[in-house]
């Protein structure tokens, strides 16, 4: 193919000539991937899933002790009332000693410590101008998946009060920290806000 | 002259499309809208005056099922924040029913911004979210859809005619006692004998509507002042229903000229290369 | 390979010898990019090149939306609006599918009417031709069958109006329409299945557009003058023709983007344009659109199924003949796919001694006159079957029969040709440097 085109190649057209070769090719890939593009981009997630990136749920039927399920983006989220005594007893370790020493939490850093505080409090200091209706640090949100193997942790049970996952044995404390068994990783947190006295949203608005 | 027949054909062929939708005579008032043409774009202003006189007015008995609170938000439509759409829903108790709700029996709930508007709350009154798509204000010439080609395809025409439409009813229509109230611009409705002329054509444009005239002018209020006289009502919620119809109109043009534009500067490339290709070949110079 | 002689591919390494003896793809794809072609082929050549671009264009964004898609009749409908309002750049590539249709046809009339005029259809290229006959009527399935997934009014009554064509074939008609419906009305099940078909479909006609170009591979391309490539040696042969790349292939190019920049207006300013209204309104089994109007691309066949009342005498003849078994309904259908059959058998109605219509001066107006009936016959296929169009229909389909049955038989015996000339290379140099030839796109 090469020879039918330069076999008539006189050299000082020859550049002129190549570089219209060359934008036409150029052109041509650019109006292929300008015309693949969109049907790749059309598997990605639609508007409509991306809506439920963030949603809103009114928690004002919660009682201190109760637990709710919350489901988003198809998964199980933990939303917890704690009493002061789970408070108390969370609050009442050495977070070095843990399996897993880091909060895991959306809305903090990667390295921020696995403290009580880390795990509840400062993620719902929330917006202002509304006093929040639950004393600091009794709301606590986590994911519901056990980090382990992805099965529902039961609540209020375990060796330390908190969660059991009742597949393969992981018991997590009453802040959601795995202490024994094969999970590797403290329950996450996803990016959780109080935006009104009562109603938390799960993840950031779009 | 294959040449030529094939420019006749191909042009043809284009012009046959619209050559569907002869219905009755009825009149559409050709509006000028802003969305209109190879730039058009809607305006955001007339959209969120469309989408006040829907809520206070139209939504009494039509629905937007396939219109998301969410979509309220979008850029090159309505362009509310979350918060204005929410007030939106909790100023207007809009609620919606969710199925699971209820152990299943299914409850009413306020509408969250993932909703859809409710669906159509009267008998008979039908969900507007495509009405701009679904009907064609022009026709024609000769069922040609020629029509089409220069002014649009009519719908948001035809919605704002059907809302000036309304008119006294017609000396002819005189004890034919009519269901309904007559509309210049309405073709599929009642049309009583005595207002049809022996070889079949209408005395007057239009027929009969169930529908009420929905506004008479200065039914709300702007809160930018625009003018609230009937014809500018009706102009503002069809082009609100174009939008409810087509919400991606502003991107789809972007992308046709960009399309459009690009592909001319590689059709003049591809011509320039084919060209210079041939060239040899047709200077009689082969040589394979 | 049989066909025009000329080079062919040479393994050189020790690699390519090696895949050679074992697969000789790189040889077969060489024979098809250098096949030699006639170097005259004018710009009515570029439609095939334009369905293949068009098929794939259809499958890509076919497959892409079926990711969307339910076929559903609860959610059908608003699962399109889903892939129009949710999906990123679903609204796009919905109205490049809708219209693809459209362009694919676009393509296909004009191919067919250049195979016509040229005589492309005539020995030795008659299987190329009842291959793409064949390809015609499963492109017309295929359309139909998609038109029918967003359930709305026209797909839901054009479904009834298609699959009740079947139903009026004597005796057995009925039992076929509920076959094809798997019920006695339309509804989920003829969704569910059209939807699998039209998936089908479209692999089908890439498998077969594979024989269609073998075929004229092997007997080489048709030219305007009609005369054949000398195959006398492999010299001869490379004075009348060029290879397809570069030049065909970017010639071809050429026009496939000058026609995408047509294409991509109308996707972009005006894509209901060549749609139905009604079908934004969601399919209602209990009210019927006032006017029931297929797509435009089936309008002249339309056309031909309603000209057949029963007060034409032919019909009234038929049905004296037969007992009533082939009534007016039923005569219909037979006209209409009689009318693409009958476009099959042209190969053999067609007794010319010529192939070109260039060199047949009264083939010609009969050939003009057969484009604008065509474009009758679609124009009324679109108008209410009252007044003066079953006429109009009337007179239209009969002469679409008289083009294939009467006229081109007669011709040949009666028309004489002016004279071709010798070969394509004495053509070529009749039109160049004198002329520049300028595209008539």
């Amino acid at each position: 193919m090469e020879m039918h085109l330069v076999s008539h190649a006189d050299d000082h057209q020859g550049t002129r000539r190549d570089f219209i070769y060359y934008a036409t090719a150029g052109a041509g890939a650019v109006a292929t991937g300008a015309a693949v593009w969109p049907l790749v981009n059309s598997m990605n997630p639609s508007k409509d899933v991306l809506a439920l990136a963030s949603i809103r749920r009114d928690l004002s039927d919660l009682q201190e002790g109760m637990q709710i399920v919350v489901l988003w983006q198809g998964k199980p989220v933990f939303v917890r009332f704690r009493t002061p005594d789970e408070i108390a007893a969370a609050q009442d370790v050495d977070v070095d000693s843990l399996p897993d020493p880091l909060a895991n939490s959306d809305n903090l850093g990667d390295e921020a410590a696995a403290t009580d505080e880390n795990r509840t409090v400062s993620v719902f200091d929330g917006g202002e101008g509304f006093e929040p209706t639950f004393p600091a640090g009794a709301l606590y949100v986590s994911s519901g998946l056990c980090t382990h193997l992805g099965c529902v942790p039961v609540g209020e049970s375990g060796d330390f009060g908190g969660w059991f996952c009742p597949c393969h044995g992981s018991h997590y404390d009453t802040a959601g920290r795995i202490r024994r068994g094969p999970a590797p990783r403290n329950l996450p947190i996803p990016y959780a806000v109080l935006v009104e006295d009562t109603v938390i949203q799960l993840g950031e608005e779009a | 002259m294959f040449k030529k027949l094939t420019l006749t054909t191909a042009v043809a062929l284009g012009l046959m499309a619209g050559a569907a939708n002869a219905a009755g005579d009825s009149h559409v008032e050709d509006f000028d809208f802003s969305f209109e043409g190879m730039f058009g774009s809607y305006d955001q202003m007339q959209l969120q005056r469309g989408l006040q006189i829907y809520t206070e007015v139209c939504s009494s008995c039509h629905g937007l099922e396939y219109v998301t609170f969410r979509s309220l938000g979008e850029d090159g439509g309505i362009g509310w924040s979350d918060d204005e759409i929410r007030a939106y829903i909790e100023d207007r108790n809009i609620e919606v029913f969710d199925p699971t709700l209820d152990d299943g029996f299914g409850d009413y709930r306020p509408a969250e911004l993932t909703d859809a508007f409710p669906g159509s709350q009267a008998e008979g009154a039908p969900d507007l979210s495509l009405m701009a798509k679904a009907r064609a204000g022009f026709h024609g010439p000769y069922g040609t859809g020629l029509n089409q080609l220069w002014y649009g395809m009519g719908g948001p025409e035809y919605i704002a005619s059907l809302m000036t439409g309304y008119e006294e009813e017609p000396a002819c229509a005189e004890g034919a006692n009519m269901d309904g109230n007559y509309n210049s611009a309405f073709a599929a409705g009642g049309f009583p004998e005595s207002c049809i002329y022996e070889d079949g054509t209408h005395m007057v444009p239009g027929s009969w509507i169930g529908m009420g005239q929905p506004l008479w002018g200065e039914d709300v209020d702007f809160a930018d002042g625009h003018s609230n006289d009937l014809h500018d009502e009706a102009q503002d919620v069809a082009a609100f229903l174009m939008w409810t119809a087509e919400p991606g109109l502003n991107a789809r043009k972007q992308v046709g000229l960009t399309g459009v534009i690009f592909l001319s500067i590689l059709a003049v490339l591809l011509y320039l290369t084919n060209k210079r290709i041939w060239a040899p070949v047709k200077k009689g110079r082969t040589e394979e | 390979m049989a066909g025009i002689p000329h080079d062919h591919y040479e393994p050189k390494t020790d690699g390519q010898k090696w895949l050679n003896k074992r697969l000789p793809i790189a040889g077969l794809l060489y024979d098809t990019l250098f096949i030699p072609t006639p170097k005259n082929l004018n710009w009515m050549w570029i439609w095939g090149i334009v369905l293949v671009f068009t098929l794939v264009l259809q499958i890509a964004t076919g497959l892409f939306l079926a990711m969307h898609y339910v076929a559903d009749t609860e959610l059908a409908f608003s699962r399109i609006e889903h892939i129009m309002r949710n999906v990123n750049g679903g609204a796009m590539i919905r109205y490049v599918h809708m219209n693809g249709a459209s362009l694919f046809f676009v393509a296909v009339y004009m191919h067919i009417f250049r195979g016509l005029y040229y005589g492309s259809y005539k020995a030795p290229r008659e299987v190329t031709w009842i291959i793409g006959v064949l390809m015609f009527v499963l492109m017309m399935g295929a359309g139909f069958m998609g038109y029918v997934l967003p359930w709305g009014q026209m797909s839901f009554h054009g479904t009834a109006v298609i699959t009740g064509l079947f139903g009026a074939i004597p005796f057995v008609g009925e039992a076929i329409q509920t076959w094809l419906l798997g019920a006695s009305a339309v509804g989920q099940p003829a969704l569910n299945r059209f939807f699998a078909l039209h998936y089908l479909l479209p692999f089908i006609l890439l498998g077969i557009t594979m024989v269609h170009v073998w075929a004229f591979h092997t007997t080489g391309n048709n030219n305007p003058t009609g005369v054949e490539v000398r195959r006398t040696s492999k010299e001869d042969a490379a004075k009348d023709t060029l290879p397809f790349w570069p030049y065909f292939v970017i010639k071809d190019l050429l026009a496939l983007v000058v026609i995408l920049i047509v294409f991509t207006a109308v996707v972009g300013f005006m894509p209901n344009y060549l749609g139905h209204p009604d079908n934004y309104i969601p399919a209602n089994p209990a009210a019927t659109p006032a006017h029931i109007v297929p797509e435009w691309y089936f309008l002249p066949f339309y056309a031909i199924l309603r000209a057949f009342t029963a007060d034409v005498w032919l019909v009234m003849l038929v049905d004296w003949v037969t007992f009533g078994i082939v009534d007016a309904k039923f005569f219909g259908v037979v006209a209409m796919f009689g009318a693409i059959a009958v476009m099959a058998l042209a190969p053999w109605l067609d007794t010319s001694s010529v192939r070109s219509g260039r060199y047949r001066p009264m083939f010609k107006w009969w050939f003009a006159l057969l484009v604008i009936d065509f474009i009758v016959l679609m124009w009324v296929g679109a108008r209410p079957a009252e007044g003066i169009y079953p006429y109009i229909s009337l007179i239209g389909a009969a002469y679409w029969f008289a083009y294939f049955l009467v006229v081109l038989p007669l011709l040949g015996v009666i028309e004489k040709p002016l004279a071709q000339p010798a070969t394509i290379e004495e053509d070529f140099a009749a039109h160049y440097p004198k002329s520049t030839g300028t595209p008539a796109e």
